[in-house]
C-alpha cells in the first residue's frame, strides 16, 4: 500500500509538492538555526578554554582570589613535579603550563629611545618543545599573517593590528617591559618574528606569545608558572567528567588554610562562564523550542490545508464505498511519507548549509571592535548529533498531527450526505 | 581674687595658644630638616611579601628636590640597574637590555622593585609645604614621642595623594606616622618610623616602613646605612648618558 500512495504522491503533485516545499524549509531551517545556535556557543566555549580557561585550570588559592589581576607573585611553584603527578594520575587530559602577564611592548629607534609604545597581553605558552601541541591548541600555525613562530628562545609573535600600531616589522626588536615574579620591574628584548591574527578580538588588539621558559626566566619565574591548564583528549569539554576531575584533585592536593596550595577549578567556574552558559544554553532552548512550535504550527496548518482542499475527494472516495477507517489511514501514511521525505529533504538542506558555515563562518570582527570578551569573531555553525534529528521533530511529528486533526472530518461525513454535497 | 584668677587664666591660655605654632610652619620645619642642598645616601629595602622578603641594596645621589639617580647594587638580577629624576620626568635603565625607558603614565603607579613604595612617590616634591596646606589637629604620643597631628590637603591636582595625616614630633620636627590618602578618601599608604639618625642638627628618618594597603605581605623596611648631606655631586650623574654608564 506504501508503494501504491507513494505513486499516487508523485502522480498527483499537488498532493506532494506544496506539503514537501514546506516542510523541508521549516525542517532546513530548524535544522540550521539548532546548528548556529550551538556552533556560536561552542566557539565561546572553544576560545575561552584555549586562550584562558583550559576545560580544567590548577592555580594556587590564593591566585584564584586576584584571578582578574593576573598575580603571578601567587604563581604555583614546583611546576614539574605537579606536571608529573598530573601527567601520570589524570591521564584523560593534556596538561600545559602557562603563564599569562601583562606589560608594556616598547619599540626602540636607531639610538635605543622610545618609538613606539603600548600595553600588552601575554601568553607564555611552551612553544619550543617538540611534540608540543600549545601551538595546535591557540591555532598559531595557520593564524600567522606575515613571518613565522618563534624558532629559538628569545623570539615572540604579536598580534597583527598591533604590530600595525606600534610601526613595527618583521626582525625587529621589542621591549617588553613587565613585573617579576617578586613584583620588580622586568625588561627583556625579544625579536618580532611574526605576526598572528588570534581570531578573538579582544586578542588582536594587542597581544604577544612568547615561549614559557623565554618568560619563567623574564619574569623571574624558573619552575613556576600562573596556572597549569588541562584539557580532554578529546578536545571536547565535559562539564561532567571536569567536575569529577575537580572534586578528585582538590580532595587529594587542595588545603583550602594554606594559600599557594593547588587548586583545581572547571571551565565553567571561570569568568562567569558558567552563569553565562547556562543563561545562553536557557535562551538558546527557549529560540529553538519557540521556532519549533511556530514550524510545528505552520506544517500542521499545510497539513490540514491539504486535507481540506481533498475534501472532494474523500467525498467521492467514501460514495464508492471506501471505508472511514481506510481513508483516514491513507492519510496518514501519506502523511508520514511527505514528512519523512520532507525531514530528509530539509535535514539535507539545512545540513549542507550548516556544514558550509561550520567551515567558513561568518566574520563579525565589525561588531567586536570595542569587546573585550573572548569571543571569537568570526561565528560557526556546529553540525552535532542532535542536528541529524532535530528537523524530524517538527517535520514529521507535526505533518502528521495536522492530518490526524484534519482527518477526523472524514468521519463526520455522512454517506446519504454526499451525493447532495458533491452535486451530483 | 577674682580679678587675678580671671588674669592668669587669660595668661596661660595665650601661652598655650602661642606654643602651638601653624600648620604651615612645622611643615617647612620638616622640609628643612630633610632636604638639603645635596646628599648622597646607600641604603638597603627589605621587601617583606607573603613568600617571604628579599633585601635590595642601593645607592642614590640627589641634588635638591628636583634631580635624583639611584643606581642599585644588588641581588645580582639588580645590579645595574639605575633610576633618574629630573623634575618631573623619571627614567629607568635596565642592563640586560641595554634600553632607557621612560616611566610614565600608568607605569607610575607599578611598584618599584616589587616595594610597596611606587614610582609615583619616587616622583613626588619632598618639600611638603610646596604641595599641601596643613592644619593642626591634636597632638598624641608616638613611640613615647609627643607628636602634633596635622592633616595635609593638596594644593594641586597633579598629586598622588590627595590628602595626608602626619605625625610629627614635637621636639625634633620629623615625622614619625604618617596615612597617605586617595581623592575619595581611601586610606592608600601608611608610613612608620623606627628609628631616627642625629647627623649634626639634623634628624633623619633612619629605618622606615612603608606599606602598600592595597598590597598583600609586611610592607617594606628601607632602612638608611649611611647618608652624607651637602656633599659635591658630579653634574653628569644627572644626564640620560650617566644611566648606561
Amino acid at each position: 500500500m506504501i508503494k501504491f500512495l507513494f505513486l499516487g504522491l508523485l502522480r498527483d503533485r499537488s498532493r506532494s509538492i506544496f506539503p514537501l516545499l514546506i516542510v523541508s524549509a521549516g525542517v532546513a531551517l530548524t535544522v540550521l538555526l539548532h546548528s548556529w545556535m550551538g556552533g556560536v556557543q561552542n566557539d565561546m566555549i572553544e576560545a575561552n578554554a584555549n586562550f584562558y580557561t583550559g576545560h580544567v585550570k590548577i592555580i594556587t588559592n590564593a591566585y584564584l582570589e586576584q584571578i582578574d589581576q593576573i598575580p603571578n607573585d601567587l604563581a604555583l611553584l614546583g611546576i614539574d613535579s605537579i606536571m608529573s603527578t598530573l601527567q601520570n594520575e589524570f591521564t584523560d587530559l593534556d596538561w600545559y603550563a602557562r603563564i599569562r602577564f601583562g606589560g608594556l611592548l616598547d619599540i626602540p629607534d636607531e639610538s635605543g629611545e622610545t618609538r613606539s609604545q603600548g600595553p600588552v597581553m601575554g601568553i607564555a605558552i611552551d612553544i619550543l618543545s617538540p611534540g608540543s601541541q600549545e601551538k595546535d591548541l591557540l591555532n598559531l600555525e595557520k593564524s600567522i599573517v606575515r613571518g613565522r613562530l618563534p624558532q629559538q628562545p628569545g623570539e615572540i609573535v604579536i598580534s597583527d593590528a598591533f604590530a600595525h600600531k606600534l610601526n613595527l616589522n618583521i626582525g625587529e626588536t621589542a621591549t617588553l617591559i613587565s613585573s617579576t615574579m617578586y613584583g620588580s620591574m622586568a625588561m627583556h628584548n625579544f625579536i618580532v618574528v611574526g605576526t598572528v591574527k588570534f581570531g578573538v578580538t579582544a586578542m588582536d588588539k594587542g597581544a604577544m606569545v612568547a615561549d614559557l621558559k623565554d618568560m619563567q626566566y623574564v619574569l623571574n619565574m624558573e619552575d613556576a608558572a600562573g596556572e597549569i591548564l588541562g584539557f580532554f583528549k578529546k578536545r571536547i569539554y565535559n562539564n561532567l567528567m571536569a567536575n569529577k576531575l575537580v572534586q578528585k584533585f582538590n580532595q587529594l592536593y587542595n588545603q583550602p588554610e594554606d594559600d599557594f596550595s593547588p587548586k583545581m577549578i572547571a571551565l565553567v567556574d571561570q569568568r562567569g562562564l558558567g552563569e553565562f552558559l547556562s543563561i545562553y544554553d536557557y535562551y538558546a532552548k527557549i529560540i529553538i523550542g519557540i521556532f519549533v512550535i511556530i514550524m510545528s504550527l505552520v506544517l500542521w496548518n499545510s497539513g490540514l490545508m491539504g486535507s481540506f482542499r481533498r475534501y472532494g475527494e474523500f467525498g467521492v472516495r467514501l460514495a464508492i464505498g471506501e471505508d472511514h477507517s481506510h481513508i483516514y489511514r491513507t492519510l496518514i501514511y501519506e502523511s508520514f511519507l511527505i514528512g519523512i521525505i520532507g525531514s530528509i529533504c530539509g535535514t539535507g538542506i539545512g545540513l549542507a548549509i550548516a556544514y558550509y558555515l561550520q567551515v567558513h563562518g561568518i566574520d563579525v570582527s565589525y561588531m567586536l571592535k570595542q569587546s573585550s570578551m573572548l569571543i571569537s569573531d568570526v561565528f560557526r555553525a556546529r553540525i552535532t548529533s542532535t542536528t541529524y534529528y532535530i528537523g524530524f521533530i517538527p517535520g514529521l511529528l507535526a505533518t502528521l498531527l495536522g492530518s490526524a486533526i484534519s482527518g477526523i472530518a472524514i468521519y463526520k461525513r455522512q454517506t446519504s450526505q454526499l451525493f447532495k454535497e458533491l452535486e451530483v | 581674687m577674682k580679678m587675678s584668677m580671671v588674669i592668669l587664666i587669660l595668661c596661660t591660655a595665650t601661652l598655650v595658644y602661642v606654643q602651638v605654632p601653624s600648620g604651615s610652619e612645622i611643615l617647612k620645619k620638616i622640609d628643612q630638616n630633610i632636604t638639603s642642598e645635596s646628599k648622597i645616601i646607600s641604603s638597603k629595602m627589605t621587601i617583606h611579601g607573603r613568600r617571604g622578603s628579599r633585601t635590595i641594596e642601593s645607592k642614590s645621589w640627589i641634588q635638591g628636590t628636583d634631580k635624583a639617580f639611584t643606581e642599585y647594587l644588588a641581588p645580582a638580577r639588580e645590579k645595574g640597574t639605575k633610576m633618574l629624576k629630573l623634575q618631573d620626568q623619571l627614567w629607568t635603565y635596565s642592563p640586560q637590555t641595554d634600553r632607557t625607558i621612560r616611566i610614565s603614565g600608568h607605569m607610575l603607579r607599578q611598584s618599584v622593585m616589587g616595594s610597596d613604595l611606587s614610582y609615583e612617590d619616587y616622583l613626588e616634591d619632598p618639600q611638603l609645604h610646596n604641595v599641601y596646606e596643613a592644619q593642626v589637629e591634636g597632638s598624641e604620643p608616638i613611640n613615647g614621642y609627643d607628636c602634633w597631628i596635622l592633616q595635609l590637603t593638596s594644593k594641586k591636582d597633579d598629586v598622588a595623594y590627595d590628602t595626608r595625616k602626619i605625625w610629627v614630633d614635637r621636639q625634633r620636627y620629623v615625622v614619625l606616622k604618617e596615612n597617605r590618602y586617595a581623592k575619595g578618601g581611601k586610606l592608600l599608604k601608611t608610613i612608620e618610623v623606627k628609628s631616627l639618625l642625629k647627623i649634626k642638627t639634623r634628624w633623619y628618618p633612619e629605618r622606615v616602613v612603608f606599606k602598600d594597603v592595597l598590597k598583600s605581605g609586611a610592607g617594606t623596611e628601607f632602612t638608611v646605612d649611611k647618608i652624607e648631606f651637602d656633599v659635591p655631586i658630579d653634574p653628569y650623574i644627572f644626564s640620560k648618558a650617566a644611566l648606561r654608564k
